[in-house]
């Protein structure tokens, strides 16, 4: 018995064309979110949902997750949950940053700019 | 859903974590390449979430406007400009590929050799094209629009720098999937993995789709931001 007899991912094809046309479906959405220029916390949690959902459907079936075991799963799936902590922190610091260079250039009212659309050129 | 991984006990939770690391035996139970090429994965995951943390950390703490997206990728055929639409249909070609990516791993399996190695040519085509994009939205931003990775007329200059560097990153993995995939389809064809096993198939599957997981974040993050 080779090593390639154990853990092979083997799936009916409608699984791969349903989830494929679902990835079709989720991408618009998304495309439409800026389409439409949609803003302020609708934006960000359309954005954020269908971001989600994608990857989830990606790793979940794509890469086959669903099936493998607890073993590999957890391996993979919760190292990357310390990323977490440095998202957290470095947004910290990056309000940190935007406050103490408003006070150095002295811009009274920092213009917090993250919005589309607001800005011509 | 046929699993084949017959010989392996399927506990609970708890117990199949316990005796898959307690029994002194290889403990992922999993084709070693796939094994490996997950743990690649995952230090590749590290590597795309610092500099998207990165890239947070930079807009949120940069005073000038930070340039806007939808109109930098906007694009006109002829007529109005269409917001953002050559990233919409960058990431639709890579969705494809991706679909077709699946569909090989499927195939190679049921030891189709022609249809794997055809669906995995098509996969490195979509690559191929999705790269020709990325070259063709660099040439407008650095030629046409004057945007350099200290400074651009739009606004905040870290903006060329992160951009540069994150979807150069991204386009760098693309490139290197395609030539991966070319390799791998060609030894399909010529039944180079006959005795071998399909595995290989899933794991530039794995690793494609990674890429294609990437870009989902990208889009989000720096695209629709």
């Amino acid at each position: 018995m080779s090593a390639s007899d154990t853990g092979h991912q083997e799936h009916p094809l409608s699984i791969y064309l349903w989830i494929w046309v679902l990835l079709f479906v989720l991408s618009t959405f998304s495309y439409l979110v800026d389409y439409f220029q949609f803003q302020g916390a609708l934006r960000w949690n359309l954005i954020i949902i269908f971001m989600m959902l994608k990857a989830g459907f990606i790793v979940s079936i794509f890469m086959h997750m669903t099936w493998e075991r607890v073993t590999l799963i957890s391996a993979i799936l919760v190292p990357p949950l310390c990323l977490l902590v440095l998202i957290i922190l470095m947004s910290i610091e990056g309000k940190y940053t935007h406050s103490q260079r408003a006070t150095f250039f002295g811009l009274d009212e920092a213009p917090v700019v993250e919005h589309h659309g607001k800005k011509e050129h | 859903m046929s699993e084949s991984s017959g010989q392996v006990a399927k506990g609970g939770v708890v117990t199949d974590l316990v005796t898959d690391w307690g029994e002194d035996k290889e403990v992922f139970k999993v084709h070693w390449g796939k094994a490996m090429m997950w743990i690649f994965l995952l230090s590749d995951t590290f590597i795309f979430t610092s500099f998207l943390t990165g890239y947070m950390k930079v807009r949120t703490s940069a005073t000038l406007p930070w340039p806007n997206a939808s109109e930098i990728f906007a694009l006109s055929f002829g007529g109005e400009p269409i917001p953002l639409i050559l990233i919409a249909i960058m990431t639709f070609v890579l969705i494809s590929s991706s679909g077709t990516m699946a569909l090989a791993v499927n195939y190679g399996y049921r030891r189709d050799r022609k249809k794997t190695a055809i669906l995995m040519f098509i996969t490195a085509a979509f690559g191929v094209v999705f790269v020709s994009m990325q070259a063709f939205e660099w040439t407008k931003l650095i030629v046409e629009e004057g945007i350099r990775p200290w400074g651009n007329p739009f606004g905040a200059p870290q903006f060329g720098a992160c951009f540069f560097m994150i979807t150069g990153f991204h386009g760098a993995h693309v490139s290197g999937g395609v030539i991966y995939l070319t390799y791998v389809a060609i030894g399909v064809l010529n039944g180079r993995y006959e005795k071998k096993g399909y595995d290989i198939v899933e794991i530039v599957g794995l690793y494609w789709h990674f890429v294609d997981l990437v870009w989902v974040f990208i889009f989000a993050f720096f695209y629709l931001w």
